[in-house]
C-alpha cells in the first residue's frame, strides 16, 4: 500500500521532513552550544568526560521533571509548583527521618504519596474550578513555599534539615537514587563521577517518548492539548488524562527531591524554588508548544542538555558565571523563535 | 425501508422556555433526512436530543423500534448514533490516522505494556478513506493540512467505521465554499448508499435539496412542514423555509430599496 504514491504528494525531501520534527531545532542548538563552549574552553575538559560528567549531572534532574512538564504542556496545562515540590518532598523526608527516626524507605514512600496527592489536587482543582492551571499551580507554589519554610523552622529551629545520612536504610536508598559511578579511563590518574540521576533521566526520556508516540495515553495527551472539545466528542477522557499528568509531574519532581535529599544528606527550606522555570525552559527549548498539542519528550531532554552545558561551559570558559541566567534567557528566546520559524518553513509556509 | 429513529410528539423545555414543541420526525435507513430551519428554529436542541446530550421533556424517542433513554453522548454513540460537529470534529495538529482512531485506538500487548498498533491503524485509515472515495495523500500528515471538506469527510468515514447506523451532520457545509460543500455532499451520499441513516441539519435549502429524501422544516420550536422528495420543488422549499409570505414581503422591500437607488 505504501508503494502507491499520489502525484499530489509534493516530494517532501527527507531534509524537510526531519526539519519539521519539533526537537530538531533544539538538537541543532545543542550542537551549536557544544561547539561554542568547546572553542571557548580554557580547561581542555569541556568536550571530554569531565565536561560530560558536569553537564549531565545538571541536565539529568532538569530533564527528568522537564519531560513530565513537557507532557503536561502538550496537554495544554502548566505546573508552576513543580520546582517547590522538589524542596517539599526533600524536606518532608528529611524531617521524617531526623525527627521521627523513620526508615528512609518509608519516608521516601510517604514523600512521594504526598507529592502525588498535591499533583492530584492541582489537577482536580483545575478540572473542577475551570480556572487556568497557571493560577491554580501558582497558588500551590506559594502555599508550599511558605509551608516549607515555616514547617522547617518550627520543627528544627533552622532553615535546613541535616543528618539524613544517619537514617536507617540510607545506604541502600543512596545506591539506587544518588550513587556516583566513578569513571576513570586512564586507570585512576583522572576520575570523573557520573550520577545515578543520569540513568534515571535516560530512562525517563525513553519512557516519555514511548508513552507519547506509541500508547493510547500519549494519543490522548496530544488530543487533550490540541483541541479538548474535539477530544471529548471523540470519547477521550480529557479530565482524567490531565489529572494523571499533574500527578506525574508532581511525582517526578518528588523523585528529584528524593535524589537531592539523599545526595546532599539534608535540605534547605528554599530548595527547588525557581526550578519550575528551568523545567518550562527545557520543554520550550525542546520544541513543546506553549499552547499545547505539540512537543516531545526527547526535545525536553535536549533542552535540559543545553542548560547543563551552559552551566558548566560558562565557568570553563572563565566567563563571569553571574551571567548564566542572562545567557539562558537568550537561549530560550532564540530557540523558540528558531523552532517556530523552522517549523513554519518545513510545513510549507502554513501555520 | 425501516425507520432507524423516530421522535413522537417531543417537547423540550428549559425552565419557562419551550425550545421544541410537538415535534415528530421519522428517519429512514439508507436515506438522507434533512432538518431545515433558520437560526433559533430549534435545530441545536433537536441535535442534542438525538445525540444524547439532552433528554426530551415530553414525548417518545424511538431508536430501531425500541424506546431510547440516553444519559450521555457516549450512550447514543454505543447505540450507533454518531454526530459530526461542524468545527469540533478533528484535531488539526495530529496526523490523519491518529485523528481517525482517537478514542478508539487499536493496541497490542498486555496490561501496562499495551502499545499502539500503528501499522494496522494506518492501513485501516487509508483503506476506509479510499472505500469512501477519499483519495488522500499521506495518512501521516497533519489533518490541519487538509481542506475543510476533506476534514469533514474523514470525520464521516470515522463515524461509519466505528459502527454508526445513524449519522447526524450538524451544519457540515455552512463554513465551506461551493466546491468544498459539494465534496461533503458527495461523501454524505456515499454514506447513504452504504445504508446509513443520514440526518443532515442545515439552513441552506439548496444544499438540502441536492441530497435530501425527506425534509422537515422547523420554525420557532415547532415542526412547520414536511416534504418528501417526490412532492417538493426547490422554490417551494426555499419559500417554506423563509416562512413563505415573509420572503415575498422581503423581496418587495428589497426591490423598493433598489428602485430608489
Amino acid at each position: 500500500m505504501s508503494n502507491t504514491t499520489d502525484e499530489r504528494v509534493r516530494r517532501a525531501s527527507v531534509f524537510s521532513k526531519i526539519l519539521s520534527m519539533p526537537e530538531v531545532g533544539a538538537f541543532l542548538g545543542a550542537i551549536a552550544i557544544f561547539i561554542l563552549f568547546t572553542s571557548r574552553d580554557t580547561t581542555g575538559n569541556f568536550a571530554g568526560l569531565g565536561g560530560l560528567a558536569g553537564w549531565s549531572d545538571i541536565a539529568s534532574t532538569i530533564g527528568m521533571v522537564g519531560i513530565a512538564v513537557s507532557l503536561l504542556m502538550i496537554a495544554g496545562e502548566f505546573d508552576l509548583s513543580s520546582g517547590v515540590m522538589v524542596g517539599s518532598v526533600g524536606l518532608l523526608i528529611g524531617l521524617l527521618v531526623t525527627e521521627f527516626n523513620m526508615n528512609i524507605w518509608l519516608a521516601i514512600i510517604i514523600g512521594l504519596v504526598f507529592a502525588g496527592a498535591i499533583g492530584f489536587l492541582n489537577g482536580w482543582l483545575v478540572h473542577k474550578t475551570k480556572l487556568p492551571s497557571f493560577i491554580v499551580t501558582l497558588a500551590t507554589f506559594f502555599v508550599l513555599k511558605g509551608a516549607n519554610l515555616a514547617y522547617t523552622m518550627m520543627v528544627t529551629g533552622a532553615v535546613r534539615v541535616t543528618g539524613v545520612d544517619k537514617a536507617p536504610g540510607y545506604q541502600s536508598a543512596y545506591n539506587i537514587f544518588a550513587y556516583q559511578f566513578i569513571v576513570s579511563p586512564d586507570g585512576g590518574v583522572h576520575s570523573f563521577q557520573i550520577q545515578a540521576s543520569v540513568i534515571w533521566w535516560v530512562g525517563f526520556t525513553l519512557l516519555g517518548t514511548w508513552v507519547l508516540t506509541r500508547t493510547k495515553f500519549g494519543n490522548w495527551i496530544y488530543a487533550a492539548g490540541g483541541d479538548a472539545n474535539a477530544a471529548r466528542n471523540a470519547g477521550v477522557p480529557v479530565a482524567r488524562t490531565k489529572i494523571a499528568l499533574f500527578v506525574t509531574t508532581a511525582l517526578t519532581a518528588g523523585l528529584v527531591g528524593v535524589i537531592d535529599v539523599l545526595r546532599l544528606q539534608g535540605m534547605q527550606a528554599g530548595q527547588g524554588i525557581g526550578y519550575e522555570f528551568f523545567y518550562i525552559i527545557a520543554a520550550a527549548v525542546g520544541g513543546t508548544l506553549l499552547t499545547g498539542g505539540a512537543g516531545s519528550a526527547i526535545g525536553a531532554s535536549i533542552g535540559a542538555v543545553i542548560m547543563g552545558m551552559a552551566y558548566i561551559g560558562i565557568p570553563y570558559a572563565q566567563w563571569d558565571s553571574n551571567w548564566t541566567s542572562t545567557f539562558l534567557g537568550l537561549i530560550l528566546f532564540t530557540a523558540v523563535m528558531v523552532n517556530t520559524y523552522i517549523g513554519r518553513k518545513a510545513r510549507g509556509g502554513k501555520r | 425501508m425501516a425507520n432507524a429513529l423516530e421522535l413522537r410528539n417531543v417537547e423540550k423545555s428549559f425552565g419557562s422556555v419551550i425550545a421544541l414543541q410537538g415535534v415528530s420526525i421519522e428517519v429512514e435507513e439508507g436515506a438522507v433526512t434533512c432538518i431545515l430551519g433558520d437560526n433559533g428554529a430549534g435545530k441545536s436542541t433537536l441535535i442534542k436530543i438525538l445525540s444524547g446530550v439532552h433528554k426530551p421533556s415530553k414525548g417518545e424517542f424511538i431508536v430501531a423500534g425500541q424506546p431510547a433513554d440516553y444519559d450521555s453522548p457516549r450512550d447514543a454513540l454505543d447505540a450507533g448514533i454518531a454526530t459530526v460537529f461542524q468545527d469540533l470534529a478533528t484535531i488539526p495538529l495530529m496526523s490523519i490516522w491518529r485523528n481517525f482512531f482517537i478514542g478508539n485506538e487499536i493496541t497490542k500487548g498486555w496490561g501496562p505494556f499495551q502499545f499502539l498498533d500503528v501499522a494496522t491503524m494506518r492501513a485501516i485509515t487509508k483503506q476506509q478513506l479510499l472505500a469512501m472515495g477519499i483519495d488522500l495523500r499521506d495518512v501521516n500528515q497533519q489533518i490541519g493540512t487538509l481542506s475543510g471538506g476533506e476534514r469533514q469527510a474523514v470525520a464521516i468515514a470515522r463515524a461509519e467505521y466505528f459502527g454508526a447506523k445513524v449519522l447526524i451532520l450538524d451544519e457540515p457545509t455552512s463554513a465551506l465554499g461551493v466546491r468544498q460543500s459539494g465534496i461533503v455532499l458527495k461523501y454524505l451520499l456515499k454514506a447513504k448508499e452504504r445504508g446509513v441513516a443520514v440526518i443532515f441539519i442545515t439552513h441552506n435549502p439548496s444544499h438540502a435539496f441536492l441530497v435530501g429524501d425527506r425534509f422537515f422544516l422547523l420554525n420557532r420550536g415547532r415542526l412547520l412542514n414536511r416534504f418528501e422528495r417526490s412532492n417538493v420543488q426547490m422554490e417551494e422549499l426555499t419559500k417554506a423555509m423563509a416562512g413563505g409570505r415573509d420572503l415575498e414581503t422581503l423581496t418587495e422591500e428589497i426591490e423598493a430599496v433598489r428602485a430608489r437607488g
